[in-house]
């Protein structure tokens, strides 16, 4: 280890990385693979000699769920350009389609939202080889090219499931089909929150230095975590439905373009909905409360919807689809001495711009590991914060989307919305309600920075004065309709 | 380039930025190649060529300078901006995200100073030549 890594590991107390340590990352979704890349990277910068084994049993090459770790696959305008600047340049096989723009729908019209310079800084990706029955070979996986990339750096993945975890002589060692593996000095949990990765988190147990069992149980596992500190609480989740849509890249050049679609509908129990153009595919994307096929049925079959797809084109008797959990409040103590949570299963952004959240969770840990140490209260000075404050960023999203949603019960605060966005976009300076609602559905900004600007006195006043145009004016309707056909 | 490219699509010979005019922007380059010119006295200076994964306008992101030099297309080249606001607020947040761009300016200043040091040793070699010649 170099002096300087020395220098910045000073306090003899804390626990830290040393030449020769060996760190366990166990998932390989984008989490673990943005924290494997840049603990390597940083460490390689100060000098500090480290090995990093990724434990992933999924390829990211097969296609449906089996290989996929289910969500929209959208990597945020504010990500694309971070990554861009990390010198990680997504590939033209990953990137299934660039995205410029977006339309916003709702049973009042329809407003295309183009940001300034109209640049395709959003990438639609498939998160695994692609859908069910989909052949999948010319494109590439997201998270595949992120494990990839960990690879690069020098992480070793190894192709096993961890079934559980052990504490032996103070240090984490785990359990796969294959027997033990040596002891590592830190574990990096990245299992998310969808497939088997609660079961890991469930069938974690402890043993005592001496060797002793303290545990091995299967579904104890929380409260042994906290008889050594692990005080752990888990996330709290909501459903979510995503759904991918063969309809062919032809038809979708001709009827969804490279914007995103985004529906406010007055549907029941729908909080909001988007259409995310990809290569062949389009991936409908659903948020709210017990989504189940009645509803889903009810949103394709709506108009708005329907005016996306081709006329001639029928849903499908199966297609790919999945029901995944998405954090909507961050677990309670997402660290300990020689542990760290990573990714939804710490914290994440509500409903948007989760693989932005892996991002920051991710580089946060690395940077405390690489340059502080990596006992709980390193983690608790340097790590935490960051989770904080997308707690804290989260909690002014609720309000920002409690929001959304009363003005998407009412028929003239939607109206006046599409008339405000409408007269913004044809005026050429899409600032106000455009920016507000480009940041909102494609999660390019912290929730703060939105609402702070839904409080200026003239967006507030603008949106009422659109609100009683829109209650008032006689030709209301057919200045929308005129809108809608501009599109 | 198809749907699939990110950013934004320059032709060949088209000019992306500049000698003089303000930087708003750090540009990367995703595919294609630009070269870098240098306008001095109406003479066009070439000053070098930039491929996939390089960058540009980084020195315009950290003081009010103009751009020092103009941005042409050398082949189709799609470029990704990256916003100066975003990119210095997320740096004052995580300041190991302005690590490459130190990089390459340090990278950029040792090109300098070998430059420097040729052009310093030919002209005392030519001087030292002269003097040898001339007549005493």
């Amino acid at each position: 280890m170099s002096e300087f890594a020395v220098a910045l590991q000073s306090d003899p107390m804390s626990l830290r990385l040393e030449d020769g340590s060996c760190v366990a990352v166990v998932g390989g979704g984008p989490a673990g693979s943005f924290f494997s890349y840049f603990l390597l990277e940083m460490a390689g910068r100060i000098g500090l000699d480290v090995g990093v084994d990724i434990y992933e049993a999924k390829s990211f090459s097969g296609c449906g769920p089996a290989s996929c770790n289910m969500c929209g696959g959208i990597v945020s305008e504010s990500l694309v350009q971070l990554l861009a600047t990390e010198g990680i340049n997504l590939p033209g096989n990953v990137v299934q389609r660039g995205i410029d723009s977006y339309v916003l729908h709702m049973d009042v019209g329809s407003v295309r939202i183009d940001p300034p310079g109209k640049e395709k800084r959003i990438a639609a990706v498939h998160r695994g080889g692609g859908p069910r029955g989909s052949t999948g070979s010319a494109w590439g996986s997201f998270d595949g090219f992120l494990l990839g990339l960990a690879a690069s750096k020098g992480a070793t993945v190894i192709r096993e499931r961890v079934e559980s975890a052990a504490w032996v002589g103070g240090k984490p060692r785990l359990m796969t089909k294959k027997g033990e593996s040596p002891e590592y000095d830190l574990l990096a949990v990245a299992v998310g929150i969808n497939g088997l990765g609660p079961k890991l988190l469930e069938g974690l147990y402890c043993q005592r230095p001496s060797g002793s069992l303290v545990g091995g149980i299967r579904g104890k596992g929380p409260q042994l975590l906290e008889d050594l500190g692990v005080a752990y609480g888990p996330p709290k989740l909501t459903k979510t439905f995503i759904c991918e849509l063969p309809i062919g890249a032809e038809n979708i050049n001709r009827y969804l373009g490279t914007s995103m679609h985004v529906f406010l509908l007055n549907l029941p129990k729908l909080e909001f909905a988007a259409m995310i153009p990809k290569g062949d595919y389009v991936t409908v994307v659903m948020l709210g409360e017990d989504i189940d096929k009645q509803l889903v049925n009810a949103f394709l079959n709506r108009a708005e919807v329907k005016r996306c797809l081709p006329p001639d084109w029928e849903i499908p008797a199966d297609f790919c689809r999945c029901s995944p959990s998405i954090n909507i409040r961050g677990a309670a103590r997402p660290l300990a001495d020689r542990v760290v949570f990573l990714g939804d299963c710490a914290e994440n952004r509500l409903y948007k711009d989760g693989i932005g959240g892996a991002y920051r969770t991710s580089k946060a840990a690395a940077r405390t590991v690489a340059y502080y140490g990596i006992s709980a209260e390193d983690f608790r000075q340097h790590y935490l914060p960051v989770c904080r404050n997308l707690a804290t960023d989260n909690a002014i999203g609720k309000v920002v989307f409690a929001t959304t949603h009363l003005i998407q019960r009412l028929r003239v605060t939607r109206r006046g919305l599409l008339r405000m966005v409408a007269a913004e976009q044809k005026s050429g300076a899409p600032a106000g309600m455009s920016s507000v609602l480009w940041d909102t559905f494609t999660g390019s900004a912290p929730y703060r920075d939105v609402f702070r600007r839904t409080l200026h006195p003239l967006f507030l006043g603008r949106f009422l004065y659109e609100i009683a145009m829109a209650a008032f004016a006689r030709n209301g309707a057919s200045q929308e309709r005129r809108w809608e056909q501009a599109l | 380039m198809g749907t699939s490219s990110l950013g934004k699509v320059y032709q060949p010979h088209e000019i992306i930025v500049r000698q003089g005019e303000p930087g708003h922007c750090m540009y990367v380059i995703q595919s294609g190649k630009v070269e870098l010119i240098k306008d001095s006295e109406g003479h066009e200076i070439f000053l070098g060529e930039l491929g996939e994964g390089d960058f540009f306008g980084e020195m315009e992101l950290f003081g009010k300078e103009p751009h020092a030099a103009t941005v042409r297309a050398l082949s189709e080249v799609s470029l990704l901006t990256v916003d100066k606001k975003l990119l210095l607020r997320k740096i004052q947040e995580d300041p190991s995200l302005g690590f490459r761009i130190m990089q390459k300016l340090s990278n950029r200043v040792r090109e300098l100073e070998n430059e420097l040091m040729n052009t310093t040793r030919a002209r005392l070699d030519d001087t030292l030549e002269m003097i040898r010649r001339s007549p005493r």
